[in-house]
């Protein structure tokens, strides 16, 4: 028999589950198309949940606000990430992607720190609604929230890439610069716009998480292994991926926890993850 | 030439410097190393204990004639060592054991520390004493709480915090009281975070538990840089005890904080073991949906125009916080070793060891609720005490036991 708690647990977990895909997004669109792995990603989403904390600290604004606020500011640092530093950094070896995003991932954690001090801060909890309970589970509006913007920056991401103009030469760009190039595309612009659109991406989802999450300097450590192992699970690149990919981890994650013990959790997912790599290294929706 | 003849000259000034320590230079600053974690997840506590720590150098080296009889407040500096001024070099121990030890290393050998304190996390106060140990180095702990800490036979260890045992006699004799009063309390969880500090505490309030006479019904441990412990919450909700204790530290405690008022969960009696629950970011952050909730505590900030009032000020004015109990003994500590490097006399290890082994404080001497700081052979002092307080409204008032109460105790756990 299924009981009230167990689908308490489910739910709980594809809801946590989507805010995994929500924030891996961007982080795909970067290391699968560019193919540059971005340590900054975790603090990317940082900046993003002091932004919305800011917002509404400064001038009392919700995520209606620091959503479109966040992620322009996110886009703005993408962009200027790409000019001032990954462009230079794509000539090296792969060990200075590593280092230099790595590096940037410092400047943004140490920044904030120095400005905005180590202390947790947080969102009031009403900001984004209460708690519903629904045929006696209970759903958090925050999360609920958080979880169809997951869908819906998914679809808009896949749709971005599969059926624009923009899209196709971003991924002409991917797979071959300088025959792009020869098409008349420049890979420059195509890049930024991918660093822009990948951070704005997850400045979404850092406005959104500050709703129900902690927020402290070093949160983005905390959330970029996720992220990294959603991206690798569901495919370098893909969009969809990522979506599964975060659901399947939210889900297994909680399941385990509430069966076997939340330090296992961990354990279970990365068995899980290595399983799943030994049968298809290009992940679960990656082109092989 | 000339220039060859002025560079050789430097160098032996430098050297006479070097080999004659102490004539002028060391005898003006007593150099003292403090790890804590000033980055990573803990950085709120660590930044926190370093102003604790910077507010304790203030009080040693100016005069603070208002402090009364408050160790070294009175006068400048370290009296028997000519007036010395105490001068500390912080290490981040970055949250990790590894980089703890590493500091430890690095403050002994490279800055010359006649004296080392942190850690902060127990799991790095283990490695970061073991080189102290090595090299001859006494180690103080104001804050540092696993029990084992003061069971490795070292022989430079000094703790001046209540431990697990202390901490886990005042959770049970509470509880018990609560049962005297005819309140239902059988089961007791127990929910971890599981490095040495969490898995310490909860082994030892598991035991006193089961010796007490509850049922210890389930115990959750858990990794404290977590991003989600909905399950947890929900499986204490199926087993649904009488009473929870929580082993946490700050951002996993506001996490179970939120997790339960989103799930709608409330035990009838909820202690939360100081650290992530005394941490000042979270009554900051949490305190509104964590009403009623009972940590312990042996810091009181007293009457206006009191040492302790006094102090709390001074500290309020550094970090616009009060003093919360965590950092409160990480400068007890502190104050408690730079006592003894000042009744030593010398910045001689042995010296200060000595004098460490003969500190005996009494209640007056000290800023914290203490019967006094006196140390047994392992180093743990054996006059250390809490009492039980618990979030009213923004802050923590003293709720039990009954005599050091200064607000009525309000149960069952309220939460928002």
């Amino acid at each position: 028999m299924i009981s009230a708690t167990l689908v308490q647990v489910i739910v709980g977990g594809l809801l946590l589950g989507a805010v995994y895909a929500l924030f891996s997004s961007g982080l795909t669109l970067i290391w699968g198309m560019m193919n540059v792995v971005n340590f900054a990603h975790g603090d990317f989403v940082m900046v993003a949940m002091y932004t919305a904390f800011m917002l509404w600290s400064l001038l009392g604004l919700g995520p209606e606000a620091s959503v479109p606020v966040a992620a322009l500011v996110l886009a703005t640092i993408g962009i200027l990430s790409y000019f001032l530093l990954v462009r230079h950094i794509m000539r090296g070896p792969m060990i200075a992607q590593i280092l230099g995003t790595f590096g940037l991932a410092l400047l943004l954690r140490y920044t904030v720190f120095g400005v905005a001090g180590a202390n947790f801060l947080s969102l009031p909890d009403h900001l984004l609604g209460g708690v519903y309970e629904v045929f006696g589970i209970r759903l958090q509006a925050s999360r609920l929230v958080a979880g169809v913007v997951a869908l819906l920056v998914t679809a808009g991401l896949h749709l971005l890439l599969t059926r624009t103009t923009l899209g196709s030469r971003m991924l002409a760009v991917s797979e071959d610069a300088t025959a792009a190039q020869l098409m008349g595309i420049r890979p420059d612009r195509m890049q930024a716009a991918a660093w822009g659109i990948a951070a704005g991406a997850t400045g979404i989802a850092g406005a959104l998480i500050a709703t129900f999450f902690y927020i402290s300097p070093t949160v983005g450590e905390t959330l970029a292994i996720i992220a990294f192992v959603t991206v690798a699970l569901g495919g370098f690149g893909s969009v969809p991926g990522a979506l599964v990919a975060g659901l399947l981890i939210g889900l297994i994650e909680s399941l385990s926890a509430y069966w076997i013990g939340a330090v296992w959790k961990d354990v279970v997912v990365y068995v899980l993850f290595v399983a799943v790599l030994w049968f298809r290294p290009q992940g679960l929706m990656g082109k092989s | 030439m000339l220039h060859r003849r002025a560079q050789l000259a430097g160098w032996l000034t430098a050297a006479a410097f070097a080999v004659l320590p102490g004539v002028a230079t060391a005898q003006s600053t007593v150099k003292i190393g403090a790890i804590y974690p000033l980055s990573g997840n803990a950085a709120s506590a660590g930044t926190s204990a370093k102003a604790a720590i910077e507010v304790a150098v203030d009080i040693i080296n100016e005069d603070r004639p208002e402090l009364g009889e408050l160790t070294l407040a009175k006068g400048l500096g370290l009296p028997n060592l000519k007036g010395a001024k105490v001068e500390v070099i912080f290490a981040d121990n970055q949250g990790t054991p590894a980089a703890g030890q590493n500091q430890a290393l690095r403050l002994i050998t490279e800055d010359k520390v006649v004296a080392l304190q942190g850690a902060y996390q127990s799991g790095i106060t283990v490695t970061a004493s073991a080189i102290a140990e090595r090299y001859g180095i006494p180690f103080m702990t104001g804050e540092s709480v696993a029990a084992n800490l003061t069971e490795r036979g070292f022989k430079w260890f000094f703790r001046t915090t209540p431990v697990a045992s202390d901490i886990a006699k005042i959770y049970v004799d509470f509880l018990n009281d609560r049962k005297a009063k005819g309140e239902k309390i059988e089961k007791v969880a127990i929910v971890n975070e599981n490095t040495e500090y969490g898995t310490s505490i909860a082994k030892v309030v598991g035991e006193a538990a089961k010796t007490g006479g509850f049922n210890v019904s389930v115990v959750i441990p858990y990794s404290a840089n977590t991003t989600d412990v909905q399950s947890q919450v929900l499986q204490l909700k199926d087993n649904n005890p009488d009473a929870v204790v929580f082993i946490s530290y700050t951002s996993d405690a506001i996490l179970f904080t939120k997790t339960m008022q989103a799930l709608g969960y409330k035990p009838r009696i909820l202690i939360g073991d100081n650290s992530g629950f005394s941490d000042a970011s979270y009554i900051r952050t949490v305190g509104n949906i964590a009403q009623g909730a009972i940590n312990r505590s042996a810091w009181d900030v007293g009457k206006p125009g009191s040492p302790t009032f006094l102090i709390n000020e001074m500290y309020k004015k550094k970090t616009g916080n009060d003093l919360d109990d965590t950092s409160g003994r990480v400068m007890q500590g502190f104050l408690t070793l730079v006592d003894a490097i000042n009744r030593a006399g010398s910045t001689e290890p042995a010296k200060i060891q000595a004098a460490l082994r003969a500190t005996d404080l009494k209640p007056n001497q000290i800023m914290m609720g203490y019967k006094g700081v006196k140390f047994d052979d392992k180093g743990q002092n054996i006059l250390a005490s809490a009492l039980l307080i618990q979030i009213q409204g923004d802050k923590y008032v003293s709720v039990w036991p009954k005599e050091s109460a200064t607000s009525e105790l309000q149960l069952p756990y309220k939460g928002w």
